[in-house]
């Protein structure tokens, strides 16, 4: 059954912050295998003017996608998450994820559509820092996928 | 923010250094313990084939990750990237052998944009099928 539209612009309150750690990020650029220096030695990242290591720009998406939960796991919505994929995924960031960091989601329902039987799902999570300064926009597309006919 | 490349020094159709990556099933565990990402289907070859995939594939945000690798190592600094997104068109098939599978990633400057960006297009594939479908990232340029 499709999903219900009234659920488009439903924003979930913000998460506790999350501590961006130096040897998460670590342990992040190892696991994808990516040795620039920005993501280890904070001289490095100096030296490119950041007052920190930075995370690569894919780290985020633990911390979105975790927040992107309290959207995949309301009963009211009702998405069948066994049957989703990962369709799409967009960052717009303001500025680099970096150590010390403590971030905040806010995760909205930006569109829902069906199509041939497939509920497709975007949702926005907006992360900013203890500031309240914007550091980067997750836009995340699910798909779950049509029951087959049986 | 200080890339290396600067916006004058580059044109419409410009490549950008390609890279060839690696990933075996032992990248995956190392991957799913990094961003916490646990799903069978990136480690478990019995479980991945009774949901209908061909093997273990690997995790989208890992081959995400990859590609961006192009960018950040052209650009200098990776925090010149602005935007970035993709689409998981087909999954990479991490087979269980010592030499896994491999991901090619080349990219392109698609368009020249304000304020010292441009638009790259990027093209992932493996074993010769794309894997990531409109791959696009926004760079701010020296």
């Amino acid at each position: 059954m499709a999903l219900d539209q009234s659920f488009v612009g439903r924003s979930y309150p913000p998460t506790d912050p999350y501590e961006v750690g130096r040897e998460k990020i670590r342990e992040f650029a190892e696991a994808v295998g990516d040795p620039n220096p920005a993501y280890t030695d904070p001289e490095a990242a100096k030296a490119l003017g950041h007052p920190d290591v930075i995370a690569p720009p894919t780290f985020v998406f633990a911390i979105t996608f975790k927040a992107a939960g309290q959207v995949i796991q309301d009963p009211q919505l009702g998405l069948d998450y066994s049957r989703v994929v990962h369709g799409d995924q967009k960052f717009a960031y303001t500025r680099p994820v970096r150590a010390g960091d403590r971030l905040t989601v806010t995760s909205t329902i930006e569109s829902i559509r069906s199509m041939a039987g497939n509920d497709i799902l975007d949702i926005r999570g907006e992360v900013h820092d203890e500031a309240g300064e914007h550091v980067v926009t997750s836009v995340t597309k699910l798909v779950a996928r049509a029951v087959e006919e049986g | 923010m200080t890339a290396k490349i600067s916006y004058a020094d580059v044109e419409v159709g410009t490549e950008l250094p390609a890279q060839t990556f690696t990933v075996t099933r032992a990248t995956l565990v190392q991957y799913a313990g990094a961003s916490g990402d646990f799903n069978p289907i990136h480690w478990n070859e019995k479980f991945a084939v009774e949901v209908g995939l061909p093997d273990v594939i690997a995790h989208g945000m890992f081959t995400m990750a990859e590609a961006i690798r192009v960018v950040t190592d052209w650009a200098g600094d990776p925090a010149a990237v602005v935007e970035y997104g993709v689409r998981f068109t087909k999954p990479v098939v991490v087979p269980n052998a010592e030499k896994g599978a491999t991901i090619e990633v080349s990219a392109k400057v698609a368009a020249k944009l304000d304020d010292n960006t441009v638009r790259v297009d990027l093209t992932a594939t493996s074993e010769g099928q794309k894997v990531l479908g409109m791959s696009r990232a926004v760079v701010r340029l020296a």
